[in-house]
Parts: C-alpha cells; structure tokens; sequence
C-alpha cells in the first residue's frame, strides 16, 4: 500500500475543512454585521478579519470598543482570549517544527480553532507521517475555511441589517466549537479535560480580562493529564 | 463608542496573534518536547474549548445574559449527536436543529 503523498493529505485536509464553512461563514458574517453596526467602515471591518484572522478575539475587542473600555483594556483582554494559541502552537510544534520557516510563518497566521483541531487529531492518527505530509493537511483544511472566513465578514458588513437579529446566527460559534471536541471525546481523559474545564470556566467567569477561560482551560488539561497517568498506571500495557 | 485609534488596535491585534500563535512553532524547531508538557497538550483543545463557549452558552451576550433553554438544548445535542457519529458536521445540524426547533416551539 503505498503510503500517502503530501498531495494527497492536502486533498484529505480540505475535506476535512469543508464542514467547518457551516460556521465560518456565519461567524465572519456576524462579525460583519456587529462591526459596521459599532461604526467602523468597511476597510476596517475586513482589515481586523484578514490580519487578525481570530473571531473570538475580534468580537471581544469590538464589545469593549462600544463599553467604551481603554484601548490598553482592549487589546490585553483580545490578546487573553487568544493565549489559549499559544497551546495549539506548542502542540504543533512537534509534528511541523522542522518546516522551512516560511512555511511555520503561513501556518502560524492560518492557526485558528479549526485548523488545529482538523490538524493535530489527524496527526494523532498518523504518526508515520512527515513533516511535508503533515504541512500539506494543514493547508488542505484551512484552504476552504480562510477566504470564506473574509468573505463571510464582507457579506455581513455588507448586507448589515438586513439580516434579522431574529436569526440569532449568533448561536453558530459555541455549537461550531462543541461540535469540534465531541467527536475527539474518546476516553475518560478527554472527557474529565472537558467537563472540568466547563465547570471551572462557570465558576471563575467573574474573574477579569477573560482570565476565567485561561484558567479554567489549564485546569482542564491538568485534569485530562492526571486521570490519563492514573489510568495508565492502573493498567499497565 | 470612543474615537479609537482603530488601525492601531488592528496592528497590535494582528501583530500580537501572530506571535503567540508562532511562538512555539517558530522557536522550538524539532527540538522533542518533555513527555509531560505533551501529555497537558493533548488535552489542549478539549479544555480550552469547553472553557471558551461555558460562558457565551450559559450567559449569551445575544440574550443580554439571560439563560436561554433553546441554547442549552442545542449544545446538548451538538455534544451527543458529535460523540455518537464521530461527526462535526452532523453535530452542527443537530444542534441548530434543535435550536431553531425549541426557538419555534417557543422556549
């Protein structure tokens, strides 16, 4: 059998990235929609979507713009929301850290919730793999998510209000992201990682900056880690 | 909303996301990780994920903060409709299934 070609991973990628249009595109819409709603213009509205390329991280920045929080307040809590990257860099690091540095550089800008996680659960999958096989399904899975991701945004600053809030497409990004960890739930470890970080992330919200998430997110993966060496140690291979 | 310096806030953003996203592809090379720091990793997307969408699902913006049945229902059926059929992109339409099904039901 033989085995398979960068070419090959890189069409198994953007199939793997396809499902994701689903809430990429409502998401860039809804980002559309609330930015010229607070008042920017169109260029600035795309210029967040194309160089900051994180829509959780945009939309907290805008929703502190309109509380009309300090710049230096908004910037730090848009950062916050996106340290938990520098996780999905350091667990990308082993398996694309040899590429060349241009190639690290695209995927570093492509590295959004989607792609990592399309990425790193198939890489679990095929360790055989190298590091170009490995580059090319990155690629492959942001390649349909990316330019729909700016086009979703240009069709919401676009059509504006003439979606109706009724539509409450709003509801697309915490299912988008569920429906990225269930699928991966496969043992008793993921699912104390998941279910603790979710009770932490409810108990610490007061706390400031959006610190709760971070917090509850290491506590997560701490619990994910402890109950995965105590299963291994029970039963040893 | 304020005059914000809104190029600026777009430069810093990008700039910023950039390298914490580059951070540990760009400088550890192939350098092999401590098996303990790559035991927490695993666990990365299933605990900050969950963590990130806690709050929007119990206390959404869109509803002012105010817990919304319809909501809850739908992430319900993302996670057992995704865990069951290994499946994103049946876990999305179940989950908005249900979510416009209890909205036109009227929850």
């Amino acid at each position: 059998m033989p085995s398979t070609t960068p070419k090959k991973a890189y069409v198994s990628g953007f199939s793997a990235g396809l499902p994701f249009l689903i809430v990429v595109i409502p998401f860039g819409a809804i980002f559309g929609v609330i930015g010229m709603e607070a008042g920017l213009n169109l260029v600035e509205v795309m210029g967040f979507s194309v160089l900051v390329i994180a829509g959780g991280a945009q939309i907290t920045a805008l929703q502190l713009m309109q509380d009309n929080a300090p710049t230096v307040i908004v910037l730090a809590t848009a950062l916050a929301v996106n340290a938990r990257m520098a996780m999905y860099s350091a667990s990308m690091a082993p398996h694309v850290g040899t590429a060349p540095m241009w190639q690290k550089a695209l995927i570093s800008y492509l590295l959004v919730d989607q792609s990592y996680a399309a990425s790193v659960l198939k890489y679990e999958e095929k360790p055989q793999w190298d590091v170009a096989t490995k580059v090319a399904y990155f690629l492959g899975t942001i390649t349909p998510v990316a330019p729909m991701w700016y086009l979703g945004t240009l069709a919401g600053a676009l059509a504006g209000q003439a979606i109706p809030e009724s539509w409450s497409l709003d509801v697309a990004v915490p299912l988008a992201f569920l429906a990225i960890v269930a699928p991966g739930l496969r043992t008793v470890a993921h699912m104390a990682a998941a279910f603790t970080a979710l009770v932490a992330s409810l108990l610490l919200a007061w706390l400031p900056f959006s610190l709760g998430v971070i917090a509850a997110g290491m506590l997560g993966m701490v619990a994910g880690a402890e109950v995965e060496k105590a299963i291994a140690q029970r039963a040893p291979q | 909303m304020n005059d914000y310096p809104i190029w600026l806030i777009i430069a810093v953003l990008a700039v910023g996301t950039f390298l914490i996203r580059f951070s540990f592809i760009g400088l550890t090379g192939d350098r092999p990780l401590p098996p303990a720091l790559l035991r927490y990793l695993r666990y990365t997307p299933f605990a900050v994920l969950p963590a990130l969408v806690a709050p929007m699902l119990a206390w959404p913006a869109a509803t002012d903060g105010v817990t919304d049945p319809a909501r809850l229902l739908a992430a319900a059926a993302t996670v057992l409709v995704g865990w069951r059929m290994k499946s994103l992109l049946f876990a999305v339409l179940a989950g908005l299934a249900v979510f416009y099904g209890a909205v036109a039901l009227g929850l």
